[in-house]
């Protein structure tokens, strides 16, 4: 939301309805799932979302760093979500700051709500999210992005967990914004599904909208994880099928 | 950061194989496992590149700042390199400050970027003493299968050899400019396995290993840079040899560096 002493606000629909990049308000820009691709982490995605580039690694279950952290009933979920120096267009100084630690926050305490934790009591599931090029909606493709990386892992959840943001730009309630989308439109509301239950277990929302818009985001973007975990699937097996012909292409969505 | 785990049998056989001039994955004693680089992998940085060396992942980008000179080197532009051994990339990695594995790798690539005048740091001055550009390069290891040194230098050299200075976005010039690159250096690392000598060691090797050199060599031949490494000891000829063969490997690595620069 970074429209504060912006000094031009572009056209961000266009007088047919379409967005900046031609899409269509609920249409998604491409997505793209590789799952496993890292040799050394026990589960591990890339997911290249638009202009989003997301690495995300889990090691685990295994022994809590540090101790003190340990359950004694159950593993604990650990996540860093860290965005690479030359990731955005002004350089980010290497570490972790506030927001990256809210969204680790966040993200870890979604997949605590969907893995079995009970199942592995005093180890630590760790889950590693690196943005390597981002064009909004990065916390999205990291939630994508780990949520497979799990799978590929073979930790037990309830079910993935598909996530997209929904915002809303020159009036307009929008599915997926890029980055000129968020940062000069009116709201972002990102979210996380869990779709055998049709609930979300990561919400978050900054800006403005009315009761109404609120309501037609959360169906917009409910929508919009349906088709995100479809990927996400198709790309758990295009890895485990024993029938390659059978998978279909992990990608989906218009646009660029 | 705890070490690497490598089972007791398994270094045993590596170095019975390193005897008979073989090596766990099939390679020769001298050969570098298959390198894919590409360039431009992110948009956001000015330069970047995706280095794949066997399974071992790193990707270097470039930002390029306005900056202040330091006072000792008033005519000249600032390179600063940087590397992070994120936890995403091993289960030895761990979060928090860099830690000296990786303050050693970013030193080792800083040092042969530098020692061969890769960047002609005074085209880099804007104003003597008051602006000059500031070049950051950034390391990110994403898989770690063994020889970070050599992977991240790969990235970092072909990342430099793409970059494009954003003279336009930051005022400085009606046009951006490539980064003035003069020089093509590349890092050779070989391992000690008992008696052999191997170049380019996987994580597993490295463990097993009784030393690390890493030689440093430019397109005119010359050695610019080494770090010897780990505990170990090689003898005088031993780093002969190993500078003839880091002279050889140099001069491959570097023409496919320049295939991606053209293409």
């Amino acid at each position: 939301m970074g429209s504060v002493g912006a000094k031009e606000i572009p056209q961000l629909i266009t007088p047919d309805g379409r967005r900046i990049d031609g899409r269509l308000p609920d249409e998604l820009r491409q997505l793209r799932i590789v799952a496993g691709p890292l040799h050394r982490a026990d589960g591990s995605a890339y997911v290249e979302w638009g202009l989003n580039k997301v690495m995300a690694a889990v090691y685990g279950p295994r022994e809590v760093h540090p101790r003190h952290l340990q359950q004694n009933n159950k593993a604990i979920v650990q996540c860093k979500y860290n965005m690479a120096a030359f990731s955005v267009d002004e350089r980010k100084r290497p570490g972790l700051d506030r927001r990256s630690q809210e969204i680790s926050k966040v993200i870890a305490e979604a997949f605590e709500s969907v893995i079995f934790v009970e199942e592995f009591p005093r180890t630590s599931i760790d889950v590693y999210i690196e943005v390597l090029q981002a064009n909004a909606g990065t916390r999205c493709a990291g939630v994508v992005a780990a949520s497979v990386a799990l799978a590929d892992a073979g930790i037990p959840m309830v079910d993935l967990l598909p996530s997209v943001a929904v915002g809303k730009v020159g009036g307009k309630i929008c599915l997926d914004l890029k980055k000129e989308e968020d940062n000069f439109g009116e709201a972002d509301l990102p979210m996380a599904l869990v779709p055998q239950s049709g609930r979300l277990v990561l919400l978050q929302m900054e800006g403005h909208m009315t009761r109404d818009e609120l309501s037609q985001s959360l169906d917009l973007g409910v929508k919009g994880c349906r088709s995100i975990y479809e990927v996400m699937r198709a790309a758990l097996r295009e890895k485990y099928s024993v029938e390659p012909s059978a998978a279909t292409p992990a990608a989906a969505g218009v646009g660029q | 950061m705890s070490e690497e785990v490598t089972a007791e049998i398994l270094q045993t056989h590596i170095l019975e194989l390193a005897k008979q001039g073989k090596r766990v994955d099939g390679r020769g004693l001298d050969d570098i496992r298959r390198v894919t680089l590409e360039p431009g992998y992110v948009v956001t940085a000015d330069g970047s590149a995706l280095c794949r060396l066997g399974d071992t992942m790193v990707l270097a980008g470039i930002k390029l700042e306005p900056g202040k000179p330091f006072p000792d080197t008033p005519n000249a532009g600032v390179l600063t390199t940087n590397a992070e051994l994120i936890p995403l990339s091993s289960p030895m990695f761990e979060p928090g400050p860099p830690h000296p594995r990786a303050i050693e790798v970013s030193r080792v690539v800083d040092r042969a970027i530098r020692a061969a005048e890769t960047i002609d740091l005074t085209k880099l001055c804007v104003t003597p003493g008051e602006k000059c550009w500031t070049c950051f390069v950034d390391i990110h290891v994403l898989d770690h299968s063994g020889n970070l040194i050599d992977a991240a230098f790969l990235a970092a050299v072909t990342a430099l050899s793409h970059a494009v200075l954003p003279a336009k976005r930051f005022g400085l010039a009606e046009a951006d400019s490539r980064l003035p690159v003069e020089h093509l250096p590349v890092e050779t690392t070989f391992t000690r396995l008992g008696d052999a000598i191997v170049v380019d060691p996987t994580v597993e090797e490295e463990a097993a290993g009784q030393g690390r050199l890493t030689i440093a060599t430019d397109e005119l031949g010359r050695l610019v840079a080494m770090q010897k490494g780990l505990v170990g000891a090689f003898s005088p000829d031993e780093v002969r040899s190993m500078a003839d063969r880091a002279l050889q490997h140099g001069d491959t690595l570097r023409r496919q560096i320049r295939a991606g620069v053209t293409a």
